[in-house]
Formats: C-alpha cells, sequence, structure tokens
C-alpha cells in the first residue's frame, strides 16, 4: 500500500514538470500558431538563473591551501557568511527559493525578446521552418551555457529546513516510517500552485479573456479591433516563465546541466500531443497522467510481468491513446492535423 | 564561412589523385596484406608522425572529454622534449629520449566522439583516412571503446582505449589493436570487497540500481560476485533506463525493501542523479536492520563528485587513480598539468596521458611504427613510476594490471578539489585474475 | 513540354552522376575527400532522399525514420554473420526488412495525421531504440552495438569454400573489399539510382497523386479517392529508402549501434531535408552533406591548429582570432550548427535549394522570375 502511495507521488512529482513544460508550449501553440523546439531550452535557462544566482551568492574569499603546490587550490569562504555571519549561511542556503525571484523577470525578458526578435517573423512560415529555426536557438543556447558552465551537472541543494524526508505515514493513515522527501512535496504543491495561477489568469481576466478568444479564433478577435498580437507576444512571456520556474524548482531533484533542456523536449512534445493539441487541461492531465504511468511501470512487480516496460511506457501508452482517441485527450478538431 | 588552409594535407591531395588513377583497387594494396614494413600510414621519412585524440566534446561527458584532450596535448609536449617532461622523469623502463619518437616529432588531430559509437568510428576514420594517424586514443564509455577497437583491428591502427571500465573491453570484446590501461568492472569488485567487509561487516543486504546496458550488467555482476562471497545477501537487482533524469520511482521500493546497503551502478549524470536523490529520500540517515544505511558507488570520478556536491561525502567507491597520490610519478604528472592549466588532473586525463606515453614509448622500443612489432612491444610490458605502482600490460588480454583506489566522498575537504580521499591502496595482487574467465579472442598481429 | 521536361530530367540526373562521382577531386579543397565522409555524404544522401519522398512530396513529418536505418543495420550485419560476407544479400535483405518494418508501422501511424502521425512514428521510433539498447540485447547485442565475429557461421561463404582469414573477414563485392574509395563508389552509385528513381516517382502520376495529398488530401477524400493506399505506399518506399542506408552504413563499417535509432538521428534527417529544401530534389542530399561536414570536420578543429592556421598574423592578433573562433569549432561545431540552421531558415525560405534558385533568378534579372509564387513552398495549414 504504501508503495503504491509512494509511486503515486513520485509520479506526481515527474507529472508536474511534464506538466508545467507542457503548459507552456501548449500556450505558444494554441495562441501562435508556432511549434517551439527551443521550450525546452526556456526550461533549461530557468535552471540556470538558479545556478547564477547561487554562483552569485557563493561568491567567495579564497583561503589557499598551502599543502597544494603544483597549482591553486583554494577553500572558498563566502563573502556573505564573513560578512553576515549566519544570517549570509541562511541566504545562501535559500537560494533554489530566491531564484524565483530572479528566474521571473529574466525569463519574461527572454521570452519577449525571443518573440519580438526571431518567432514573430515565422508565424506565416510552414511548421517545418519554425522546427528549424527553434531547434537552432536551441542548439545556440544550450552551447552557450555549456561554454559559460562548463558540461558538468552542477548541484543545487535545497533549504537545509526542505532537505530531509517528511514521515508522510500518518498522514495517510500508514503507520510511520513511510517517507518522502520535502522538497518533491514542495515541488509538487508549487508546480500546481503555477498551473492555478496559469489557468485563473487566463479564465479570470480580461486579458486572458481575450487570449482565450484568440485561441479559438484569431481573425475574429483581431477584426473585433483588438491587438491580438502584443497579447500574444505576453503569453510567449509567460510561457517562457512556466517553464523557466519549472527549471529553478527542479533543480535539486535534478543538478542542472546544459542538455537538460533536449533531454525534456521530446518527451514534453509527447505530452502535448498526448493531451490533445491547443488543449490546456489536456496537456496538464497527460502530463500527470504520464508521470504517474511511469512511477508504476518501473516497479519490480510489473517488470517482473513485462520485462523493459518501464523503457517504453510513455510511448505505448502515447500510441495507444492516439489509437483510441484521434485528438489526444482533450484536442479540438483541426488543430495540427494537416 | 572560414576556411582553414591547414584543414587539408599532402596527404589528402595524394589520396585523391590514388583515387583517381587506381580508384577500385588502390586501398586494397595500401590495407591488407601489406608486404615486408609497408602497412597503413607508415610515416615513412615524414618529419613528423600523427597521433589521433578521438574524446567526447559534446555530449555528457564533454568535461571528461576536455580534460583528456589537456592531458593528451601535454603527453604530446612531453614526448617531443618541449615543457618539463612530467612522468617521462619516473617512468622505468624507458625508451623514450625526449626526441619524439624514433626521431619524429609527434602532432596530433582531435574528433569528437559524441559519446555515439558511430559519431566516434566516423571520426576515427577520418584521422585514419585523411589525417594518416598512427594511432589514436581517447573515448569514456565502454560501447564506444569498444567500437573503436575492433575499428582498430580492421584498420590497423592501433587504438589506445581512455576511459572504459567494462570487463567486456579486455574480456569478450578484446581485440589485438586494443589496449586498455584503466581499471575494469572486476578490479573494482576485488577491490572494493575487503573493505566493505571491514567497513560494513560480513552481514549486509544489499540492493543494487544498474544502468541498463552492458557496462552496468558487467559491473552490477562483479560486485555481486564480491559482496555474496563476503556473504552478503543480494535482495534486488533492478535495472534503469540509460538517462532516466528522474530516479525517484526506482529508489522509494529500496525504502522498504529490507536491504541496509544501495549499490549504484551508474556513471557519470546517471550516477550524479540517482546519488543525489538517494541522499534526498533520507537513505543516508536510515537505520536498516539495526545497522546504518549505507551507499556504495563502486566508479568514482572527480568530475561525477563534484556534480554530486555534498551527496558525495562519505560514500565509498573506487578508482583508477586520484592527483592527491604521493608517488613520484603522480607528483610528475600533477605538477605539469596543474602548472599548465591551473587545476589537477581527473583520473580520466591520468589513463589518457599515461596511454599515450606507453604507445609512444613501445615504439621506441621497437625501433618500428610497423604495429605488429609495436604491439609485441606493448604485451607483457611492465613498468612503474607511472602512478599506479608497477604496472603490467597483461599479453593475453592487453589489460593493465596495477594497485586500485578505494575512495571516499572527503567529509573535510581543504580545497576545491579535495573532493576524494584515498581508503585504501589495493595492490595489484588482490585484483589479478585468470584471463580465461571472460573467454574472448585477440585476433591476428596482421590486420 | 513533356519531352522538354523529360529532357532536363536526363540533364540533370547526368549532372548528378558526374557530380558524385567526382566528389573525389571537388572536395579536395575544402577537406572532405576522403573515403568515409563520402560514404556518409552518399549513405545520408540517401537517407534524406527517401525521407523527403514522404515528408516533401507527401507532406507527412515523420520523427521516426531512423529506425528503419537502424533495422536496414541490423539486418545487413545479420546477413553478414549468419549468411555471406557479400554485401548484395545485405542490401537487399536491409531494404526488405525496413520495408516490412515500414509497413507495420505505417499501416498503424498513418491513421492520423499532421502532429499526431509525426508523434507515432516518433514512439515506434523511440520505443525500437530503448528496446534494442536494453531488453533486445541478445538480437542487437545492447550498448556495445552488433559486430562480426570471426565464429560467426557465414554458411553461403562456407558452402562456397570461402576459405576464413586470420582475423575478422571484410565486406566484399564479389571479391572487391567494400572498404575505402570502393566503398564509396558503391555507395555513390547507389546514390545515383536511388536519386533516379525518387526523379521518376516525382514525375510519375503516383508523384502526382502524393503531391495532391500534400495539398489537399480533404478535396481527395471528397471526390472519392482512397488516399491510405498511397500514403502507405510513399511511407513504405521512404522507410526502404532508410533500410538502403542503413545497410549502406553496415556495408562500409560492419557495426550496428542503437543510438543509429534514436530520435536526435530521426531528428537529424529531419533538418537534413529541410535545410536543403524539402520537397526538392537536391535538397535533401545537399542538407545531408551540409550536417555531416559540419559533424566531420568542424568538429575536428582545436586551438593549436586555429593558432598555426593564423601564424601569419601578427601574435597579440592570432590568439583573440584564434581563441575567437575556437569558440565555434572543435568541441564548439553544435554550436556552429545551430547557428548556421537560423541563418538559413531566417534568409533562405525554403532551404538552401530555394536559396540558390533565387540568388540565379536574381543574377539573371528576368522580369517573370520575380513572381514569389512561383519559388514559394505550399505551406501546411493550421
Amino acid at each position: 500500500m504504501d508503495a503504491i502511495l509512494l509511486q503515486i507521488l513520485n509520479g506526481l512529482d515527474k507529472g508536474g514538470a511534464y506538466a508545467l513544460i507542457a503548459l507552456g508550449l501548449t500556450l505558444i501553440f494554441g495562441t501562435l500558431g508556432v511549434v517551439n523546439f527551443a521550450h525546452g531550452a526556456l526550461f533549461m535557462l530557468g535552471a540556470f538563473c538558479a545556478v547564477s544566482l547561487q554562483q552569485l551568492l557563493t561568491l567567495s574569499k579564497r583561503i589557499k591551501d598551502e599543502s597544494v603546490t603544483f597549482f591553486d587550490a583554494y577553500k572558498e569562504v563566502p563573502y556573505l557568511k564573513i560578512w553576515f555571519g549566519d544570517f549570509g549561511d541562511t541566504i545562501i542556503d535559500y537560494s533554489v527559493p530566491l531564484a524565483i525571484i530572479l528566474a521571473i523577470p529574466v525569463m519574461l525578458l527572454i521570452g519577449l525578446a525571443m518573440e519580438r526578435g526571431l518567432i514573430r517573423f515565422f508565424y506565416k512560415r510552414s511548421h517545418a521552418e519554425q522546427i528549424l529555426v527553434t531547434f537552432g536557438l536551441a542548439i545556440v543556447l544550450q552551447e552557450i551555457i555549456k561554454a559559460i558552465f562548463g558540461a558538468n551537472p552542477i548541484p543545487q541543494p535545497p533549504p537545509d529546513v526542505v532537505a530531509g524526508s517528511a514521515d508522510i505515514g500518518l498522514l495517510f493513515g500508514l503507520g510511520q516510517g513511510v517517507v518522502y522527501p520535502w522538497w518533491r512535496l514542495v515541488y509538487l504543491a508549487f508546480s500546481l500552485v503555477v498551473i492555478g495561477l496559469v489557468f485563473a489568469f487566463l479564465q479570470f481576466t480580461t486579458f486572458g479573456m481575450v487570449v482565450r478568444a484568440g485561441m479559438q479564433d484569431r481573425e475574429t478577435v483581431g477584426l473585433l479591433g483588438i491587438n491580438i498580437e502584443r497579447r500574444f507576444t505576453i503569453v510567449f512571456g509567460i510561457a517562457a516563465v512556466v517553464a523557466g520556474l519549472a527549471g529553478v524548482m527542479y533543480t535539486p531533484i535534478l543538478p542542472p546541466d546544459y542538455h537538460m533542456g533536449m533531454d525534456f523536449l521530446v518527451l514534453s512534445f509527447v505530452v502535448v500531443v498526448v493531451g490533445g493539441m491547443g488543449s490546456l487541461p489536456g496537456a496538464v492531465t497527460a502530463g500527470f497522467l504520464l508521470g504517474i504511468l511511469q512511477s508504476f511501470a518501473s516497479m519490480t512487480e510489473v517488470k517482473a510481468i513485462i520485462p523493459g516496460i518501464d523503457q517504453i511506457i510513455i510511448y505505448l501508452v502515447a500510441v495507444v491513446i492516439l489509437l483510441v482517441r484521434p485528438r489526444g485527450l482533450l484536442g479540438r478538431k483541426g488543430v495540427m492535423e494537416s | 564561412m572560414v576556411k582553414f588552409p591547414n584543414g587539408f594535407s599532402r596527404r589528402t591531395v595524394l589520396k585523391g589523385g590514388a583515387a583517381l588513377t587506381g580508384a577500385a583497387m588502390a586501398p586494397t594494396v595500401f590495407v591488407r596484406h601489406a608486404f615486408g614494413a609497408e602497412f597503413r600510414n607508415n610515416p615513412g621519412s615524414n618529419a613528423t608522425v600523427p597521433f589521433g585524440f578521438n574524446v567526447p566534446q559534446t555530449g555528457a561527458y564533454a568535461d571528461e572529454g576536455a580534460d583528456e584532450l589537456r592531458a593528451y596535448q601535454l603527453a604530446v609536449k612531453h614526448i617531443n622534449g618541449e615543457g618539463d617532461g612530467g612522468m617521462l622523469n619516473t617512468m622505468t623502463p624507458k625508451a623514450l629520449k625526449g626526441n619524439g619518437i624514433l626521431g619524429k616529432k609527434v602532432t596530433y588531430v582531435t574528433g569528437d566522439t559524441q559519446t555515439k559509437s558511430d559519431a566516434a568510428r566516423a571520426s576515427a576514420r577520418r584521422m585514419i583516412e585523411k589525417d594518416g594517424v598512427i594511432m589514436y586514443s581517447g573515448g569514456s564509455s565502454s560501447g564506444v571503446a569498444i567500437a573503436q577497437q575492433s575499428l582498430a583491428q580492421e584498420m590497423g591502427i592501433v587504438f589506445m582505449c581512455g576511459l572504459t571500465h567494462s570487463n567486456d573491453t579486455t574480456g569478450k570484446d578484446k581485440r589485438r589493436y586494443g589496449f586498455r590501461h584503466f581499471f575494469n568492472a572486476y578490479m573494482s569488485g576485488a577491490a572494493l570487497g575487503p573493505v566493505l567487509e571491514k567497513e560494513m561487516g560480513a552481514d549486509r543486504r544489499a540492493y543494487h540500481l544498474t544502468a541498463d546496458y552492458t557496462w552496468g550488467w558487467t559491473q552490477e555482476e562483479s560486485i555481486k560476485n564480491t559482496t555474496e562471497g563476503l556473504g552478503w545477501e543480494t535482495v534486488a537487482a533492478v535495472k534503469t533506463p540509460l538517462g532516466a533524469g528522474d530516479f525517484s520511482q526506482y529508489i522509494t521500493p529500496v525504502l522498504n525493501s529490507g536491504a541496509d546497503v544501495l549499490i549504484l551502478n551508474h556513471y557519470g549524470k546517471d550516477m550524479v542523479n540517482s546519488l543525489t536523490q538517494a541522499v534526498q529520500f533520507g537513505l543516508r540517515d536510515k537505520q536498516a536492520n539495526g545497522k546504518n544505511f549505507e551507499i556504495v558507488v563502486p566508479l568514482f570520478s572527480r568530475l561525477m563528485a563534484q556534480g554530486a556536491g555534498e551527496n558525495i561525502k562519505g560514500i565509498l567507491g573506487s578508482t583508477n587513480w586520484n592527483w592527491s597520490l604521493q608517488d613520484a610519478g603522480s607528483q610528475a604528472f600533477v605538477k605539469s598539468f596543474g602548472q599548465e592549466y591551473g587545476f589537477p588532473p581527473s583520473q580520466a586525463a591520468h589513463t589518457c596521458y599515461v596511454q599515450a606515453l606507453l604507445y609512444a614509448n613501445a615504439c621506441e622500443t621497437a625501433g618500428t611504427f610497423y604495429p605488429p612489432e609495436v604491439i609485441k612491444a606493448l604485451e607483457g610490458f611492465e613498468f612503474d613510476g607511472m602512478g599506479n605502482g608497477k604496472t603490467l600490460y597483461r599479453a593475453e588480454d592487453h589489460q593493465c594490471f596495477k594497485d586500485v583506489l578505494v575512495v571516499r566522498g572527503n567529509q573535510n575537504p581543504t580545497s576545491q578539489f579535495d573532493l576524494l580521499e584515498v581508503v585504501q591502496e589495493v595492490p595489484r595482487s588482490q585484483v589479478e585474475y585468470d584471463p580465461s574467465i571472460f573467454g574472448g579472442e585477440l585476433g591476428p598481429y596482421e590486420a | 513540354m513533356q519531352s522538354q521536361n523529360a529532357r532536363q530530367d536526363i540533364i540533370l540526373s547526368a549532372l548528378f552522376s558526374v557530380a558524385v562521382l567526382t566528389m573525389p577531386i571537388w572536395l579536395q579543397p575544402i577537406g572532405a575527400a576522403y573515403p568515409d565522409l563520402m560514404q556518409k555524404f552518399a549513405i545520408f544522401g540517401l537517407f534524406a532522399i527517401g525521407f523527403n519522398i514522404l515528408f516533401g512530396f507527401t507532406g507527412y513529418l515523420s520523427f521516426g525514420h531512423a529506425a528503419f536505418l537502424g533495422v536496414g543495420s541490423y539486418t545487413a550485419v545479420w546477413s553478414f554473420k549468419l549468411l555471406t560476407m557479400n554485401v548484395i544479400p545485405a542490401v537487399i535483405f536491409g531494404t526488405l526488412m525496413a520495408g516490412i518494418f515500414a509497413a507495420l508501422i505505417g499501416f498503424i501511424s498513418l491513421r492520423r495525421s499532421g502532429i499526431y502521425f509525426s508523434i507515432l512514428t516518433l514512439a515506434f521510433a523511440q520505443m525500437s531504440y530503448n528496446l534494442a539498447y536494453s531488453v533486445l540485447t541478445p538480437i542487437t547485442n545492447g550498448e556495445t552495438g552488433l559486430q562480426l565475429r570471426q565464429q560467426d557461421p557465414r554458411v553461403i561463404d562456407q558452402a562456397l569454400g570461402v576459405v576464413p582469414e586470420a582475423g575478422l573477414p571484410v565486406t566484399n563485392l564479389f571479391g572487391f573489399e567494400m572498404q575505402g574509395y570502393t566503398g564509396f563508389y558503391f555507395c555513390a552509385i547507389l546514390l545515383i539510382i536511388g536519386f533516379i528513381i525518387a526523379l521518376r516517382i516525382a514525375r510519375s502520376p503516383f508523384g502526382m497523386m502524393l503531391s495532391a495529398i500534400k495539398s489537399n488530401q480533404n478535396r481527395l477524400n471528397y471526390i472519392g479517392v482512397n488516399t491510405r493506399p498511397y500514403t502507405l505506399a510513399a511511407f513504405v518506399i521512404s522507410g526502404m529508402y532508410a533500410g538502403l542506408a542503413g545497410s549502406l552504413m553496415a556495408v562500409t563499417d560492419p557495426l550496428a549501434g542503437a543510438e543509429r535509432m534514436q530520435w536526435t538521428a530521426s531528428g537529424e534527417v529531419v533538418l537534413m531535408t529541410i535545410l536543403g529544401g524539402a520537397g526538392t530534389l537536391l535538397g535533401p542530399v545537399l542538407g545531408a552533406a551540409i550536417i555531416k561536414y559540419f559533424e566531420n570536420i568542424f568538429s575536428s578543429f582545436h586551438e593549436a591548429a586555429l593558432l598555426s592556421a593564423f601564424d601569419f598574423l601578427p601574435d597579440w592578433l592570432a590568439e583573440p582570432v584564434a581563441s575567437v573562433l575556437g569558440l565555434f569549432v572543435g568541441e564548439g561545431w553544435h554550436l556552429t550548427l545551430g547557428a548556421v540552421f537560423m541563418l538559413i531558415v531566417i534568409f533562405m525560405p525554403g532551404g538552401v535549394i530555394e536559396g540558390l534558385n533565387k540568388l540565379v533568378s536574381l543574377v539573371r534579372r528576368r522580369p517573370d522570375d520575380t513572381a514569389p509564387a512561383a519559388v514559394q513552398q505550399p505551406h501546411s495549414a493550421e
């Protein structure tokens, strides 16, 4: 029983990451009609916002290790710690959550710059060309990160208070000893909040209403004299922020490296399509669903029946869903079908 | 686009000419059944002889590849008599004179393996066909190393493996034209065994998470043999897909499995991720069966330790070499490398540096670049002063036998490089084995 | 009109053949004239031509074509292991086996269109890759890749009394060893044949039907045409091209690895085709050559070589120039590739071939060529 509970949590957690990336992809696709292969790179850039902040906060006074003679080895003491003592330590400890504050404006700017500087010239071009240019952009972005930060993963520890595991057994009436990492619970809550905010924004604001109308029928909204273009630019920025935040918060779980965006790119496309092109609830549902199924398929009991199932489960489910439901879980007719 | 005047050499022009005149027959004459000392890429009367350094420059192992490349560049310098000479000052016996090889200066070309067999072989073929290398070397993965050494056999050009840890490289997939200095999974197991017993006792229950490809399997098998020999019980051995990223779904079952040791047969990014996540799941602080729960990572590297950060502290593993060793050879190498680049070399850099030197030395000893003679000079070559104590290149499987390091993630590092502390230098005699246990066939000297 | 077209086609084929066969000469100045790279040009040219029949002609974007390449390779290596080192059976079986796989996957995937089709093909290819890497290791030899062994049975060779040499046997065409330049010419001839077949397909009624499907499949369905057999045929043909390319990879280098089937490999052929110009005949071959050139040549420059290349400059200038350029070559070759993708697609809509066409018409300044409609690609509809 507790094994199943834990796997559901694992799945929700993974699903949270998938859903956040897929949400942005769907937003961009639904509003701008652009297939954005650089979306994984936005996730990666978000993660490197966290890395940058951490490196900034841990700028250190270097104390030379005299025992090493052939090159300079240092023990590093962060200036923050020297200046502010324990308080400095606390700031460094919270670098990942603090990175959210940094990531929101940075990712928004990156998103706006991307849309204005490149993507808008591709609205009228074929999807194939959109794929080529955004894929090229993704490579350029990740190579720049590699040139600055190297190819090795960079550890990003969570704050101490949430570094350990929570005893969740009592909460679910399973007795003591069923533990789950605090940070993963934080991540799950965070992704639910972000998803909720995006939906609330689209549902309850005028801006959101116009955007939703634009997703349904862009031309008519344009005919009504509404400047849909400018709103869509902002939507692109928002999608970039959502992907970036997903990246920031995921860093304690997955030490970031320059390639992490590509690793998530294909999976998030599968999620979007399984959810149904252009459907936001579809993307979220598919994200969580695939996450949970992936977790269950990895259980030894399941693998004993079908060897290697954990290797292919996502794709297998995608095939089955697309054969049963032609437009994914919640897709609309006529979107991206020809 | 920028033009690079040196992108094409006299050799390419010559080859093109050969292609035009005797297109179909040319390669057969050049390559196979060569007469006398005529062999592929014979430097003949050239003043220089090119080496090929084929390392991962893109992908997950790019940093390791960059470090390998630094080591090779240093090796070339030292062979040519530039710089401070590094391990050439400590190596015994030594035929190299510090004036290149057989009077020819060594040059080099580089390539990107991308840690993919196809890309590595394409890059190696470029080096052989276009740049005329006499030897090539490098890499960070066993699959890629095996693919390259079988190419070496086909082409008749010696391949000196870089970092490859699978038993298969010098076991069932060994080749006459491939040589491995790095240690292997069997040796990791043999070296770790006594230390594990001393630290954790003989009554333990182990849970394996294993990368689901050949290297992972051979390591799991070797470690399992060792631990079961100690009397440990293996609770489960679960395969995980390469590049899984999030390993939580494999880690949660460990929690209540009754195991008290987790063995991570992962390398690179997989290892960084699985270890980080296992620690987050509280496995380090856990008590099981009345004992402290322990995590073991059989194959360690300093670059991985960097990626895993705090989580590596106190964790046991094995490694081929570490810069903190105090013997003369290691010191000489760390000194030249550190002064050149400003930081210490990794174990990958060390093995690559030594491989380049060993090959050069073998040519000098043999008095020729003719591969069969060079191979014979390497086979059974016993040397010292290169950082791992007295070392033997065993003739039967082209595997180096030398001391193995058991290391632990450093609890109190004195500097940013001081990540691994050496627990024990396990002597060579303890990790030796009979070459026949892994089978395989070296193949002929004449390619 | 018809006969003029036919004449143009013959000229095109002849020019193409000459260009391919003389590659060892004219690739010399850019340092690409060595057997392995030219083999790769021919092989990936074939792969892209085949992919273009599905994507460029028919409008179906498959993201899983590398699976057929992999199947072709595995089949060819098994043919070497079990039957004979002669390449003819390997090539035939490799192509056929890929065709069978393509028929199965195509039959299922073609039930959907647009991006749903793309994701279905992607899913099948990724499943093949993941299984080949792990569970199917007895057939594929997993991570290490399927290799030849001295002890392989090779029943036909054995029956014919071919004496096994010491060492690994070499793939051959009735005695001609398929390595080096011979291997290249073998691939080159198949590339030319493949090109001519694609040309014939494009000009045939079948090809017309494919382009009709691309421009508006619904209309065809409304007038009572069942398009499925045509799309399936296009899918299988392009799968067989991929299988042929895969078996040629095994012919020139008898090893088959799983990573050939990974999505990045499928993505690569998509990029090759779009880069060169989807729907054009020459474009995919050109795109394939550009990408393979970058992969093999740009990755091989290192800083020391750059420095010596610029040693005609004064020292204070040579070093910064070399280190700036160093960002784009060697370990930075991916950066250059990404930038090239962006530049080409931004400044040459429709790919390199379209760009060249435009350039040519600009130079000629023929007023009737300025009409953009003539060169514009039909865009896939939203």
